[in-house]
């Protein structure tokens, strides 16, 4: 970077023409420093998929689409019941998840903020509108709640469909627990709609894990909101059937079109990725930094994301226990990926691992790609199709890798 | 910190985009020189500088400031004009982004698909944009950079363009008044500016280039 971006300094306050006002069911629209930092947060005990509704319910959100598959349809049917409330303006079923993403995109277009919900197959069916929503810097929003993909058949827990979502053009964070995946769907909102990023987020958690467990949540009254999307802060022109975005739906820059500039074409992509860098900024001041660090100044390191984090505390307080010193960094964002922060964190380790619910390993891939000597990094322990990941593992495995000697029978039944 | 500097071109057949290389964009109160994050202060005289030593300036005023959608524009087109009149500045406007039939015009109007043809008909070797939305205003400015040796800079309502060669942020009427204010002050210092001469074309409201008496003759028409 050009210039350190400090976690200290909060993103630049809105000053949208309704801050301070009421909508009509009485929240008042707050800038977002106001919800998080300057306003009584009450704990609750709530699902994931009741809390993904009340970040809704806070979010000032104009069209929810909604289709069901396992594990997101509770909570798309939570926001369905918001929408009786009058919290939303619009809301329905779409045929399909990929009709689904269309009619997203049609809301987003028109100048609505649109939040959506998929799932595993769901998000492979709706994969060809995601780079066609980031190409078209449309800020939608899509709640990924995480399962298995086809084939064979699990509804259960898996990350393995965010690897599909890397190069989609779209911003992808990973929630760990209720409360993350709360605060990534207000300020992800924000950071998306920022005019000089302005391209859709995935906010993904791990199904069931998070969407159907109970956990403790801090959250801000439900009468403060977040000031609406305003569509006049678009990169791009508004709905327009003759400009480019719309218009390149039916009149691609080569071809038999007047466009005729492959560069263009080129330029535009490179665009997109320019969006997903320039959220970095934002994403920093708002969650206090890409990724979230522990001790990480000790030889042994667990790096990784989503709920994979959540049984590595544990695993490295099996390992303290035994005197075994090892440090963790939290991955926030998928994309943009924490390229420096990653490099900084895991200098002095000489063993990294890298625990994931999924076969591939594609975040020990990303995490090799970055840093250097890379045979530092262990792609394990990998578990798959909704399989737990017991801290055990994590523990038994870092031990075996290291030469130590493993009792299996200590691990709890 | 990055090394990668946002300098004029010809860069590269398809040069990166700067955010891409670690370029973040200026704060409030911040403009950015070449990639550098500078006081916007240092942004205006810079700006003054470049717009006085170049041979072709010249003004690409976008949609947001050609037409009057919303009540400030009028306003900020003003200011442009004041600017264009004070430096002296050609006008080159971007009327919108639709294709160009059955070609592009490049003495009297620039695309952002392919903004380098106006730019080398014209051998413009300073520009700004102005009034254009962010999208298209990248694409160009990284066109502009990687294929012709044009300075360029950006007077943006939003956050800025780190691919832009100097670049201001959250632009308003005022900003553009400053900006002339400081090309009128480096001219009392004895600056002279380097503008070949030139005669601004004008368009009627069908988008058809006229001769001056014609406008003259409409303009009076519709007191």
């Amino acid at each position: 970077m050009n210039k350190p971006v400090s976690t200290e300094k909060r993103i630049i306050r809105s000053k949208h023409v309704k801050l301070g006002q009421k909508n009509a069911k009485g929240q008042t629209y707050t800038d977002i420093n106001d919800i998080f930092y300057n306003s009584e947060q009450k704990p609750v005990f709530f699902t994931g998929s009741e809390v993904i509704k009340e970040a809704i319910r806070r979010s000032s959100v104009g069209t929810s689409v909604a289709y069901p598959i396992t594990p997101q349809s509770e909570a798309a049917a939570l926001i369905g019941e918001l929408y009786a409330e009058g919290y939303l303006d619009e809301y329905f079923r779409g045929e399909s998840e990929f009709a689904v993403m269309g009619q997203c995109a049609g809301a987003a277009f028109g100048g609505h903020r649109v939040f959506t919900t998929t799932a595993g197959p769901g998000t492979l069916r709706a994969m060809e509108n995601f780079p066609m929503w980031a190409g078209s810097r449309l800020p939608i929003q899509v709640c990924v709640t995480c399962r298995g993909i086809n084939s064979p058949l699990s509804i259960q827990p898996d990350t393995l469909e965010m690897h599909y979502l890397l190069e989609t053009g779209m911003l992808v964070w990973h929630a760990e627990t209720a409360q993350d995946l709360f605060d990534f769907i207000l300020k992800g909102f924000i950071v998306a709609e920022q005019p000089d990023v302005h391209v859709p987020i995935a906010t993904c958690c791990d199904g069931f894990f998070v969407t159907h467990t109970k956990d403790t949540v801090e959250l801000p009254s439900e009468d403060l909101c977040l000031t609406p999307y305003d569509p006049y802060k678009s990169p791009v022109t508004v709905m327009d059937m003759e400009s480019a975005p719309i218009r390149m739906m039916r009149d691609p820059f080569v071809m038999k079109s007047n466009y005729i500039s492959y560069a263009t074409h080129a330029s535009w992509q490179q665009e997109i990725h320019a969006a997903v860098e320039r959220s970095r900024k934002h994403t920093i001041a708002l969650l206090g930094g890409l990724i979230d660090e522990i001790n990480t100044d000790r030889e042994i390191l667990v790096v990784s994301s989503g709920t994979a984090v959540s049984q590595s505390r544990e695993a490295i307080r099996l390992l303290e226990e035994e005197g075994i010193k090892v440090g963790l960094v939290k991955i926030k964002t998928i994309r943009p990926f924490p390229t420096e922060e990653i490099r900084q964190a895991t200098k002095n380790a000489k063993h990294i691992f890298v625990p994931e619910f999924n076969v591939a390993g594609w975040l020990a891939r990303e995490i090799k790609a970055v840093v250097p000597d890379n045979e530092r990094v262990y792609a394990g322990p990998h578990v798959a199709g909704g399989m737990t990941m017991p801290s055990e593992v994590i523990r038994d495995e870092i031990k075996q890798h290291l030469g130590m000697k493993v009792d299996v029978s200590k691990r709890r039944s | 910190m990055s090394d990668y500097k946002v300098l004029a071109g010809p860069e590269a057949f398809l040069p990166p985009a700067a955010a891409s290389m670690g370029i973040v964009l200026p704060d409030p109160g911040e403009g950015h020189i070449e990639g550098r994050i500078v006081p916007e202060e240092e942004a205006y005289e810079h700006c003054a500088k470049k717009i006085l030593e170049a041979k072709v300036p010249t003004i690409f005023p976008g949609p947001l400031v050609l037409w009057k959608w919303n009540d400030h524009v009028a306003e900020k087109a003003a200011a442009i004009k004041e600017l264009a009149d004070e430096a002296p500045m050609r006008l080159i406007p971007m009327a919108d982004y639709r294709p160009k039939y059955p070609k592009i015009q490049y003495e009297v109007e620039i695309n952002p698909n392919h903004p380098n043809l106006t730019i080398w008909h014209n051998k413009i070797d300073t520009c700004i944009f102005v009034g254009v939305h962010c999208h298209q205003a990248n694409l160009a400015l990284k066109i502009i950079r990687g294929g012709t040796n044009c300075y360029t800079m950006a007077m943006c309502a939003q956050a800025g363009h780190e691919d832009a060669c100097l670049s201001f942020r959250d632009a308003s009427a005022e900003k553009i008044k400053k900006l002339t204010e400081a090309v009128k002050k480096l001219k009392s210092q004895g600056v002279k500016s380097q503008a070949e001469d030139f005669t601004q074309f004008k368009m009627d409201r069908n988008g058809l280039v006229v001769s001056p008496a014609v406008i003259e003759e409409y303009e009076n028409a519709s007191k």
